[in-house]
């Protein structure tokens, strides 16, 4: 079987993460990676991995020689919006890992079989990847009892790279939305906490809930079912607190080690969304 | 010799104080006590959810009112004493926090960090400044980081555009040694004015305060009778008497200042900070002073001792905001207990 040509735009932590990825994909084949500075760690990286690397960033996949079917734009969400529709116009599927929002939000886990036709998916953010799962599996258990979801993510300050850093605001924006738009909750609020002891943290993502009538053990028993799911494409994703009430409030939390493939194994957050990246691109990939 | 350089006085009871009344500070006790320390001559008066803007959470405690509501009732009653605010990005953001306290009158925005992420700061700290509204940095938890950092943090915060800095001993744990000598590094290599908070876990609230305008703080922060997290912070009035007798010029009536610390004694009687083993081991732990009241709470869920927590917390230097570990940390621990 041929593997899905794709490209990598962004050339960061998440990009590189994403290319070592792929270089294991049995669908997927990196056929260029591309951003702006060719001294950048990621692009040496690449080079000696021996993948066609470029410093011209979205022109080179779209003056690209071949097919390319799909790419993961890995820049930041106004670099995406700029992106989106000179991909589109080339007939590129783009898989967005930046807060832009411009494509349907994708959790694998919870709408992957949604997103196959689309052109462009949003892939949410780290935090976003780990709690809505949890924030659904919840709101499953305990329909139209729900009346509050708030997440918290904390990660090892030395995965936070610039632009997350400069980006928080995004960030929590484009997570509280998504928490609403998979569980239908009005009322979402997200937290995002840098930690910087060494050794370095693993991710850690808990899901609190203000519900009126709590099914415990129903909750219980679905958050298992889709830890199990998730566990498929992100294997270092473990429930360290099973649902549990406390002080009237609803608490689960997972933490998530990563594959250690570009950064260590501490880095969960980027593992998490580059998982679900790669998840939603290997599907593609099967579907041709 | 009298000492010629001015203080200013933060007085953040109605901010700090939030964490030892699980965020339940009323209407009234805002108006009474506001008035109060504008009268004292304090320079600054914090209100707020103990983590600041935006922090009303499930994850370190709802408040009972708005952040809107709190700043609003304050605002009315301060005229010399400027309002200011604690704001923690990951927690505030410009939208959703900092425009309508902008737009409410808010003098001063703290902007705090854990003390080496100071780069989460810029975006706050220069909007607020192109704001035309005066900004401050904050490094929380300072103690977790050598003097040398925290200067390099500090100087990343200065050249964002803020006018002041602030450590913070969030966790109670300095010594007056390890006081002066982080603050005598940042103000011999800063242009800004430095500023300390401290915490009384070890006893050591006064000592440390008086250890940092020793070695040239400029700023201090307290809280009338200590109200705040953990074992609470310095006492206000003792700061107000302390810095009359060494003849430091500031804008404060101290006997105001007394009557204003009996006053938050009365209304926050039975939520007084004192010292006892939890806050001990809070101290030496590390563990940032807010996590008190939800260790104890949470223990006795988990029928553990509740110094057993903190210190599983303190080895794994857990930061502010991450309130969520203790449930997780004691229901380890209760497994391995049975």
């Amino acid at each position: 079987m041929n593997k899905l040509p794709i490209a990598i735009l962004g050339t960061g932590n998440i990009g590189t993460d994403l290319l070592i990825k792929i270089l294991r994909s049995k669908y997927l084949e990196c056929r260029l990676f591309s951003g702006r500075n060719l001294s950048s760690a990621g692009m040496v990286k690449a080079n000696s991995l021996n993948i066609p690397i470029s410093s011209d960033g979205i022109d080179a996949i779209l003056n690209f020689k071949s097919d390319l079917a799909l790419v993961f734009d890995a820049t930041s969400a106004e670099s995406h919006i700029h992106n989106a529709p000179l991909f589109a116009k080339k007939g590129i599927i783009a898989v967005d890992l930046t807060p832009a929002k411009i494509g349907e939000m994708c959790v694998p886990a919870v709408n992957l079989n949604d997103c196959l036709a689309l052109k462009n998916v949003n892939m949410i953010t780290c935090g976003g990847q780990a709690s809505i799962p949890l924030a659904c599996a919840i709101t499953q258990s305990n329909p139209n009892s729900v009346q509050y979801l708030e997440t918290v993510s904390s990660i090892a300050s030395r995965s936070a790279g610039p632009a997350t850093r400069i980006n928080l605001d995004e960030y929590i924006s484009t997570t509280e939305l998504g928490i609403n738009k998979f569980t239908g909750c009005a009322k979402t609020k997200a937290i995002l906490v840098l930690n910087p002891a060494i050794p370095y943290v693993h991710m850690q993502t808990t899901v609190m809930a203000s519900i009126s009538n709590p099914d415990i053990e129903r909750t219980r028993a679905r958050v298992h079912e889709m830890v199990a799911e998730i566990k498929k494409y992100i294997p270092g994703y473990e429930l360290v607190l099973q649902p549990t009430m406390e002080n009237g409030r609803l608490i689960t939390s997972v933490r998530v080690k990563g594959l250690g493939d570009y950064l260590p194994k501490y880095a969960g957050n980027l593992d998490i969304i580059n998982c679900a990246a790669i998840a939603f691109a290997e599907s593609i990939a099967n579907r041709y | 010799m009298p000492n010629t350089a001015s203080l200013t006085i933060c007085d953040v009871t109605l901010r700090d104080g939030s964490h030892a009344y699980n965020h339940k500070i009323t209407a009234d006790q805002i108006y009474a006590y506001a008035k109060a320390s504008e009268e004292s001559g304090f320079d600054y008066l914090e209100v707020g959810h103990g983590n600041g803007l935006g922090a009303s959470s499930l994850q370190v405690g709802e408040s009972l009112l708005s952040d809107y509501e709190m700043l609003r009732y304050a605002k009315n009653v301060l005229k010399n004493t400027k309002l200011s605010v604690h704001v923690i990005p990951g927690f505030a953001t410009l939208q959703k926090d900092i425009e309508p306290a902008i737009k409410l009158g808010v003098d001063l925005f703290r902007i705090g960090c854990h003390c080496t992420e100071a780069d989460i700061s810029q975006k706050h700290i220069s909007f607020i400044r192109s704001a035309g509204k005066e900004a401050w940095g904050v490094l929380m938890m300072s103690h977790m980081a050598s003097a040398e950092v925290l200067l390099e943090e500090c100087k990343k915060m200065q050249s964002y555009g803020a006018q002041g800095v602030v450590l913070m001993d969030s966790a109670g744990a300095y010594t007056p040694s390890e006081t002066s000598k982080k603050i005598s590094v940042l103000v011999e290599n800063l242009e800004i004015p430095v500023g300390f908070h401290a915490h009384n876990n070890l006893g050591l609230s006064i000592a440390n305060s008086l250890s940092a305008i020793e070695t040239g703080a400029r700023i201090l922060d307290g809280t009338a009778k200590g109200f705040g997290a953990g074992a609470g912070n310095a006492p206000i009035e003792i700061i107000a008497a302390l810095v009359k007798k060494l003849n430091y010029p500031t804008n404060i009536n101290l006997y105001k200042a007394l009557d204003a610390a009996e006053l938050a004694a009365n209304l926050f009687s039975g939520s007084l900070p004192k010292s006892d083993s939890i806050t001990i081991v809070s101290g030496i732990s590390g563990v940032f002073s807010g996590f008190s009241k939800p260790v104890v709470r949470i223990a006795e869920k988990y029928k553990i001792d509740p110094r057993d927590i903190l210190t599983e917390l303190g080895l794994k230097n857990a930061v502010g905001g991450q309130e969520d570990l203790i449930v997780e940390v004691a229901s380890v621990l209760a497994l391995k207990s049975k």
